[in-house]
């Protein structure tokens, strides 16, 4: 069964067609990576799904129900949570305090929240730095926090945007385990990655994005041998 | 003993009036205490949930013309404004907060500082209405003695302070200071953030409300150039804020302390009494440079300064 949907959306901004008659389906439990060269409009589809622009045209579904023209808070209550790109920490918030306030919306009450985010730091490894200020936090961790936060909603589906950006060797394999982890626990994951070695290992399948349109969807395997993904971040094969 | 401070405040504050102090220290007391409630609904509003507002006149205004005009179009006791005032402020700020909220950062604090100002220059048009510039004056004060009225803003006072505490360590805490630090990532993880942004306005404008009418039952007179006043007002709410400690418990009341205390004193010096004003602005000047937390927020960095030195790191 689709768990989100993805119609026919296009966004523009103006004239610039950012995103442009992109469809694709996720599957409950996997983990489908969205790759493009840069600008390609991969942050764009996000901020459509998650509802901080809508869609110039075409629709989106989430477990069946249209989601687009909804608030993003509306988004985040029917289970569905994302990451940003450009880290957004609550900064003068302690880590723990971040992922309270996030666990709020499933919690009944402050007691309940502290358990949600206390299980959701000892998943993300991020227990050793509850009590730290977000704001100096290192950049690695708080890529983490990000996730914590999003994971405290109890989401069903996850976007992460770049999650693993700037992270040194062994931030990287610790965050790799991680979203392996969130996939075990039956969260299905949509993530953005520049990191080709990394979205070739963790993703089941794999869309790519150029320009604003699709050109290609498929395994990571497949996605390897497209020509068209070749040729979008390695530009045109030249006959020597 | 940290744990228990509020209650020792509390507890001497209430021995206070049995001190026999002269009118004039009680009148002293009372505006600190005043102030003190206004600042601490400023900071839910601005403090901790980060929309700092330049027009809580509106609201303090509003609440000293209810108690003012139950008086004096309905003949019934000012002291009715307290109820009457959380209705009619609430309103006045759902209105105010659906014009100004949808605006971010200096656009919402420009926006409620014409609030303010307009409040004003309505209430002084307004003569069928609220008198207009003639004001409104209770002909009888409820109590010649102030040592009731020093009771009473200590009750809305330690209301508000117990209030805000709660508050501010349950969830709709926790949302205010996400919305601050953060209103995408709020929106994203799930905060409403229009409606929590509502209820931090309305909270602190009912609460400025509540000294309106104090105020107005206190004093026994009040005009629109006096209870809408920007300087006066608004500006000085911001003022008891920023100098106490932006988003802490007592920094309101330790800044309504040094201002009150200050604008006496400022204003019995003969010739530089007028330019107080100027004055408080060369003060937040200061404090925004060397203390941007506030004397409270900035605590650790004051007790260095005197050389009171804390254990070494």
């Amino acid at each position: 069964m689709s768990l989100l949907e993805v119609k026919r959306v296009s966004r523009f901004f103006g004239g610039i067609t950012a995103v442009k008659d992109v469809s694709f389906d996720i599957t409950k439990g996997e983990i489908l990576g969205l790759i493009g060269p840069n600008g390609a409009g991969k942050t764009t589809v996000f901020n459509v799904v998650n509802g901080f622009y809508p869609p110039s045209r075409g629709e989106v579904f989430f477990k069946g129900e249209q989601i687009s023209g909804l608030k993003p808070h509306q988004i985040c209550q029917r289970g569905l949570a994302r990451t940003f790109q450009v880290v957004k920490p609550l900064q003068r918030m302690s880590v723990l305090d971040n992922v309270v306030a996030s666990a709020f919306l499933r919690a009944r009450d402050r007691k309940e929240a502290d358990a949600i985010a206390a299980e959701v730091l000892n998943f993300t490894s991020l227990d050793e730095d509850r009590n730290v200020i977000s704001k100096g936090l290192p950049l690695g961790k708080r890529k983490r926090l990000e996730i914590a936060r999003a994971l405290a909603t109890r989401p069903d589906l996850l976007l992460l945007d770049e999650s693993f950006a700037g992270l040194n060797p062994s931030e990287l394999d610790e965050s790799i385990q991680i979203i392996r982890n969130i996939k075990k626990k039956g969260i299905t994951i949509m993530i953005i990655e520049h990191h080709m070695k990394v979205i070739m290992s963790i993703s089941d399948r794999i869309v790519v994005l150029n320009y604003g349109e699709k050109i290609a969807e498929g395994s990571p395997l497949e996605i390897g041998r497209n020509p068209l993904v070749v040729e979008a971040y390695l530009g045109e094969a030249q006959s020597a | 003993m940290k744990k228990h401070i509020t209650y020792i405040v509390l507890g001497l504050l209430a021995l206070v009036p049995l001190l026999g102090l002269s009118s004039y220290m009680m009148h002293i007391l009372i505006l600190v205490i005043m102030w003190s409630v206004i600042g601490m609904a400023w900071n839910l509003l601005s403090g901790y949930c980060g929309q700092v507002s330049f027009g809580h006149a509106a609201f303090f205004g509003v609440g000293a013309y209810t108690a003012g005009m139950l008086y004096s179009k309905l003949g019934i006791s000012g002291w009715w404004g307290f109820p009457a005032s959380v209705v009619v402020v609430a309103v006045f700020a759902l209105g105010i907060g659906y014009i100004c909220l949808r605006l971010r950062g200096p656009y919402f604090a420009l926006a409620t500082l014409a609030m303010g100002v307009i409040f004003r220059i309505v209430a002084e048009n307004l003569v069928g209405v609220t008198g207009g510039d003639l004001g409104i004056m209770l002909r009888e004060r409820t109590w010649i003695d102030k040592t009731w009225y020093f009771y009473i803003i200590l009750l809305v006072a330690a209301v508000t302070y117990y209030l805000v505490r709660k508050i501010i360590e349950s969830k709709l805490g926790y949302y205010f200071v996400a919305i601050r630090e953060d209103q995408d990532a709020a929106e994203s993880l799930g905060i409403n953030t229009t409606k929590y942004k509502t209820i931090a306005l309305i909270l602190s404008a009912v609460i400025t409300g509540f000294a309106g009418v104090f105020y107005t039952n206190y004093m026994g007179y009040i005009d629109p150039k006096v209870v809408f006043a920007l300087h006066d007002i608004s500006i000085i709410t911001i003022m008891v804020v920023m100098v106490g400690g932006v988003a802490t418990y007592w920094g309101p009341v330790v800044g309504a302390i040094i201002m009150v205390l200050l604008a006496e004193i400022i204003r019995s010096i003969p010739k530089l009494g007028t330019a107080h004003h100027t004055l408080f602005g060369v003060l937040l000047i200061v404090i925004i440079i060397f203390l941007p937390n506030g004397i409270v927020g900035d605590f650790s960095k004051l007790k260095r300064l005197f050389g009171m030195r804390s254990p070494a790191p």
